[in-house]
């Protein structure tokens, strides 16, 4: 790095600041033991505390965790029959399929959230739970399709071959030796998901309904009306278990797929 | 017959069969929770206002003369504004930041990780770390005033610069990570060519470093771009009423206007300034990279 001018590593190193500091000062302050949050008072987790004791906070917790397991569930599969049907199959109108996925991808959540708001009180649809997993696997399933299909691209057919010439049929060279190589492209695929599913507010406060909302909308609507530093406190939590989420996406996709050396 | 072996006989004299029996649920969900509910929308924009809500029959053009409204061309500008700014803004800090990760020898993991971090962190809790420093009460008016550079608190929320602030807080780690893959693949000898044929540092840069790190360049203003145009959160936390963006606007008009044809054609116009955009980045994406050969 030493060849590199002064000026270059000066501006990259107040991006990474710009970047960082907001969220430790966030994190710092979840400590504080002030009601007006701006100065340092000392050291204390009673806003730890007091999240413990709104019981609409731990209520959407669980809806969360619940939108998030079963719509990762289905996205994941669905996300994955997807890459596996495109990456070793030849069919007509594959471009076509391929631009297709790559719709979700571009459009603004705003636009994803208001079309299924319409389709479902077309519908008659109670909003709820239900709507709110249908939005979620919607777009989730090219995200996770993206994943899992650059896994199989990087994998090494040789080994499937070996398998089938060795008498094994399809099948049992599907379970046996694709799937053991995909997982951690899978797995990585199921936590992005996830993480996309848990952090989701926009997509989620136009199809939710009475009694569901998720954790992101308290903590919205904790913003709204400023409540002392427990909102600190959540945002502290939240960060912490999605930079674990991240972590452990992030080396499992760095894995090398299983390969004969 | 053994259900195992009777499918794979059917389906290998049928070679359509077996994609789309992997392909068909997952493209069925996308249809039908994506696109049918896309084509909905287009329909509602064009229907006349039903009076409790909803729509009814019909066909008009009145919602789109309506954004023709003075109060809407000034939505509409400003978001423009604010998306290619903000694409500006992350374009000049995103790649230094890229060009020095690309060059940080065995530190790079660590910085494109977190380049990364950020860019999965929940959305709602980056925007209320903004609030929380520019806020009248927040960190940054706390310091000024106890330091006595300020008397009273200098205003930021509810301003362009707390929108512009955190649209870049938000969409900068899309700028710097694809600038950094085209960077990375450049080759060194090329540079090492330059140098030797007496080319200076800045014109190694901008004949060489820059042409070929231009597909970066694009697919990172891209990134930004379109989530920049739809962003909803940003405007509606750090800008207020004042600073309402279309998407504020869509979601108004769905949620306490009622106004849902409208809305909706509101809605339409983002996702074509979206697809107008990805078309002209193709385009632009397929021109450069020629003429730098």
């Amino acid at each position: 790095m030493g060849k590199l001018p002064k000026w270059l590593l000066g501006v990259a190193a107040a991006v990474y600041l710009f970047l960082h500091a907001p969220l430790l000062v966030l994190v710092a302050f979840s400590f504080n033991d002030s009601k007006f949050s701006a100065g340092w008072e000392g050291f204390t987790l009673r806003w730890y505390e007091r999240l413990l004791e709104r019981d609409d906070l731990v209520h959407s917790l669980w809806v969360s965790v619940e939108v998030g397991v079963i719509s990762t569930l289905i996205s994941t599969l669905l996300g994955t029959m997807l890459a596996l049907g495109i990456a070793r199959h030849r069919f007509s109108g594959r471009t076509f399929l391929e631009s297709l996925l790559y719709v979700p991808i571009v459009t603004p959540e705003i636009v994803v959230g208001i079309s299924l708001l319409i389709l479902f009180v077309f519908l008659k649809m109670t909003l709820g739970i239900g709507t709110i997993v249908i939005a979620h696997v919607a777009f989730n399933i090219s995200f996770v399709t993206v994943v899992v299909r650059s896994r199989l691209e990087g994998m090494d057919r040789n080994l499937e071959e070996a398998a089938l010439i060795l008498g094994a049929d399809e099948f049992t060279t599907f379970w046996k030796v694709t799937v053991p190589q995909l997982w951690p492209g899978i797995l990585s695929g199921a936590l992005l998901a996830f993480t996309m599913s848990f952090d989701d507010y926009v997509i989620t406060s136009l199809v939710t309904g009475p009694g569901s909302s998720t954790l992101p909308i308290v903590v919205y609507s904790m913003v709204r009306k400023n409540v002392e530093p427990s909102i600190n406190a959540i945002s502290t939590i939240i960060l912490v278990v999605t930079a674990a989420l991240i972590w452990a996406s992030d080396r499992l996709s760095q894995d090398k797929p299983l390969t004969p050396h | 017959m053994n259900p195992r072996l009777w499918w794979l006989r059917w389906s290998s004299r049928r070679p359509g069969a077996r994609a789309w029996s992997l392909m068909g649920p997952g493209t069925a969900w996308i249809v039908a929770f994506f696109m049918v509910p896309l084509l909905f929308m287009l329909a509602y924009s064009f229907m006349p206002k039903g009076l409790y809500g909803g729509v009814e029959s019909g066909f008009t053009f009145e919602h789109y003369v309506r954004l023709f409204d003075p109060l809407y061309i000034k939505i509409g500008v400003r978001t423009l504004v604010y998306s290619l700014g903000c694409t500006a803004i992350c374009l000049v800090f995103g790649y230094p930041v890229a060009y020095v990760i690309s060059r940080a020898g065995e530190w790079r993991n660590l910085l494109v990780f977190l380049v990364i971090l950020p860019f999965w962190t929940s959305f709602l809790v980056r925007t209320f770390a903004m609030i929380f420093l520019m806020r009248d009460t927040g960190l940054i008016n706390t310091v000024l005033l106890a330091t006595g550079l300020r008397t009273e608190p200098l205003e930021m929320m509810n301003t362009p610069f707390a929108v512009m602030t955190g649209l870049v807080y938000g969409f900068l780690p899309f700028m710097v990570l694809p600038i950094y893959s085209s960077l990375e693949k450049l080759d060194p000898s090329l540079l090492e060519a330059a140098e030797v044929l007496g080319a200076r540092p800045a014109a190694r840069f901008v004949r060489v470093v820059l042409p070929l790190s231009m597909p970066g360049v694009v697919a990172g203003s891209l990134l930004v771009f379109i989530p920049a145009l739809g962003s909803y959160l940003t405007s509606d936390l750090l800008g207020g009423a004042k600073e309402m963006m279309i998407g504020n606007l869509v979601q108004n008009q769905f949620m306490v206007a009622n106004n849902w044809p409208f809305g909706s054609a509101a809605s339409f116009t983002v996702m074509a300034m979206v697809l107008a955009a990805v078309f002209v980045s193709l385009r632009v994406r397929d021109e450069p990279a020629g003429e730098a050969r």
